[in-house]
């Protein structure tokens, strides 16, 4: 009667801590999470076959809908790749607002990410801060592009429009709020006692098993890989721009939770740079009026927010869609580590881990 | 913009034409070509020949200004026609409208003032002329089709491509180190090394697929610790010798480099699993499987990772549709056989 048997619970995936679709089928013995098979695929709309039978410019606003916390970083790797397929020169004005947009990206995409990470732990105060906030940064996107989620903001050569008047004065003034606002969040959770019970020590991985298992972006580097795409392979205008690369020494939640918290300082550090530093010019470059690049392929990747976003294109140089499209979705390849991650924890924890992860189910089944 | 390069084939498809067949297509497009017959008519016969070949004139233009940015080719010389078409186009409508009124200096006048321009306009002219040849023979083919109701709507697409272009490194480039070990150490280990864009690729046969990636890793010279990606592409042209090609996309976080890694592989063809050398292949490789349904042999879990597990078929293979049969045959699978058997007796009929 007291035997302790193992029991199979559902996780998901309807469930609000899971961060969209997500199901976790968790294998306990007693709280204890003995393992677990993480089921995805509930979102998978296609979008490597539709690509496939867009023409070039189509395919960008279906970039919007796999990330779509950060979408802009989406349509800057896409474009990017093309480009890189075309061999075509991208005015410098165009590269420093697409590197202001990414950075903006980024912090949109971490103010969610701790929002949202900090609620399924319990605290509630810093959602309503943090949606606050990014609620300034779809401001200033409406503003560029018209648009607050899925934005299309990028074209291949450039951007589709010219910056609005002021704008670049108002992201700098957007860079000084949030820099007081990063350290209240810092304020609510650093040093809580709570939050440290709850993150430290939880799903430890070190930087060979990261990189074994293929994490990228922050939660590699809260391991204490020092990789980030923006200095290893800069793409945009990083190449430009002087900042730092956080990482983390213990590689558990908390030390993610850390390298996060830096990268928005120095996300605001690049945008500050960028935005003061806009170059005049041109923001297209000499685009064929009929995009149709040689035969080919590349791979390009660029570090979103969440990781290592990589596009594979082959195109076959007749059609005007892409004969293979792929696309490295770096919340994938992360969310593939919960498995390993999650086993031995408390079932309390199996929140805390796949919120430290950041994923995004649009970008995991495309 | 589209549009543009496909306006030619019905003008130019008009010419060979009979004359009635002119005037038919002409009233079948509207107003605005049937006004020159018109003004020809209103003119004396000597004029009449001026007319049409003036039309002529502006009409080649016209598609000129857009197939000039059309050769992709030479987007350097983009710029210099730009200004000059305009020009050419003004002037030909200044010299239409002076024809028009009926002053007999009219066609003095146009090859006096806009020489220059039109010495510039020649040049766009060439390559427009260019891209409306094979135009008009392509115009010809859906012309011939739709005289016979029974042939099919769709022209008959490109053939395929049967395969990546996997361009050879130039004589002056030095072949990384790591290939060059492997070259060294495991005779037939890489059967090709390609450079495009900058991107190192290897094909590598699937026997050997395994110890080019230990080597890979391990090797001093490589140390690809990171496997970034693995995909598949679809080149069905190809189903005899290994429709597929593997393709593993792989970094290195210490010496931040990065190679490609392709194998061909058949459609019931075997290949073993890199999830021992890198762990991260298990999801992708899982996806490789589920969308084009390449046998991964020894994959610790090698189950459909998006697609239902009952899924049948392999979406992204180039022969599965795009569209599948739709709510129908979620809501009334009874209705959807009986529509498809109606389907496919008219067909046999």
């Amino acid at each position: 009667m007291f035997d302790t048997n193992e029991l199979v619970i559902n996780m998901g995936p309807q469930h609000p801590s899971t961060h969209g679709v997500l199901r976790v089928v968790l294998r306990l013995d007693g709280e204890k999470v003995v393992d677990a098979d993480v089921v995805i695929g509930y979102l998978h709309r296609g979008i490597e076959k539709l690509s496939e039978n867009r023409n070039w410019t189509q395919i960008i606003l279906l970039t919007d809908r796999m990330d779509y916390v950060a979408a802009a970083t989406n349509n800057v790797g896409y474009c990017e790749t093309v480009e890189k397929l075309l061999s075509l020169e991208v005015p410098r004005r165009a590269r420093y607002v697409r590197t202001i947009l990414c950075e903006l990206q980024r912090i949109a995409s971490h103010c969610l990410w701790v929002g949202t990470h900090a609620m399924d732990i319990g605290a509630m105060t810093v959602f309503l801060y943090a949606f606050r906030e990014r609620e300034l940064i779809l401001d200033l996107f409406e503003e560029f592009c018209g648009a607050r989620l899925t934005y299309n903001s990028m074209r291949i050569g450039g951007l589709p429009q010219d910056l609005p008047p002021g704008w670049d004065k108002k992201v700098l003034q957007f860079c000084d709020i949030m820099s007081s606002k990063v350290d209240e969040y810092e304020e609510l959770l650093t040093h809580n006692r709570i939050w440290l019970e709850r993150t430290k020590g939880v799903g430890i991985i070190s930087g060979a098993e990261a990189i074994a298992i293929g994490l990228s972006g922050p939660p590699l580097r809260g391991s204490g890989v020092p990789r980030d795409i923006r200095k290893d392979e800069p793409y945009a205008a990083y190449d430009e721009m002087e900042f730092s690369v956080p990482v983390g020494t213990a590689g558990d939640t908390y030390d993610r939770y850390l390298v996060r918290m830096e990268e928005f300082r120095q996300s605001l550090r690049i945008i500050r740079q960028a935005a003061e530093g806009i170059p005049e010019g041109p923001i297209v470059g000499k685009v064929p009026r009929l995009i149709k690049p040689a035969a080919g392929e590349t791979y390009h990747a660029i570090e979103s927010p969440k990781g290592e976003l990589g596009y594979f294109i082959v195109s076959d140089g007749k059609s005007t869609n892409p004969y293979r499209f792929r696309v490295r979705p770096p919340s994938f390849c992360n969310l593939q580590a919960l498995r390993q991650l999650i086993k031995g924890h408390l079932i309390a924890d199996v929140v805390a881990l796949i919120g430290s992860l950041d994923v995004v189910l649009g970008e995991v089944d495309r | 913009m589209a549009d543009d390069p496909q306006k030619p084939p019905p003008d130019s498809g008009r010419i060979p034409g009979s004359p009635r067949d002119q005037e038919a297509s002409a009233a079948a497009d509207g107003s605005v070509p049937a006004t020159p017959p018109k003004a020809a008519a209103d003119k004396p016969a000597g004029a009449a020949p001026a007319e049409p070949l003036k039309a002529e004139v502006s009409r080649t233009d016209a598609p000129g200004a857009g197939a000039s940015a059309a050769p992709p080719a030479t987007p350097a010389k983009e710029p210099a026609p730009k200004p000059a078409n305009p020009a050419a186009a003004s002037t030909a409508t200044t010299s239409e409208t002076s024809s028009a009124t009926g002053a007999p200096s009219a066609p003095a006048t146009p090859p006096a003032k806009p020489a220059p321009a039109a010495a510039a306009a020649a040049k766009p002219a060439a390559p427009a002329a260019k891209p409306a040849a094979p135009a008009a023979g392509a115009a010809a083919k859906p012309a011939a089709a739709a005289a016979k109701p029974a042939a099919p709507h769709v022209p008959a697409p490109p053939a395929p491509p049967s395969g990546p272009t996997e361009p050879p490194p130039p004589a002056d480039a030095a072949v990384p180190a790591y290939i060059a070990a492997l070259q060294r150490d495991l005779p037939g280990g890489v059967t090709h090394v390609s450079l495009y864009l900058g991107d190192w690729t290897m094909v590598v046969p699937a026997a050997q697929l395994l110890e080019v990636a230990r080597r890979l890793r391990d090797g001093a010279e490589g140390l690809f610790d990171f496997c970034s990606d693995v995909t598949a592409t679809d080149w069905p042209p190809r189903s005899g010798e290994g429709r597929f090609d593997v393709v593993y996309c792989l970094y290195s976080t210490r010496r931040r480099q990065r190679v490609r890694v392709k194998v061909r592989v058949g459609e019931n063809q075997p290949l073993p699993s890199v999830t021992g050398i890198w762990p991260a292949a298990n999801w992708l490789e899982r996806e490789v499987y589920d969308m084009f349904g390449v046998n991964f042999t020894g994959h610790p879990d090698r189950r459909r990772i998006l697609m239902p597990e009952d899924w049948q078929g392999f979406p992204e293979r180039k022969d599965y549709p795009l569209e599948g049969p739709g709510e129908l045959l979620m809501e009334n699978p009874v209705d959807w056989l009986k529509l498809r058997q109606a389907r496919e007796q008219a067909d046999i009929e």
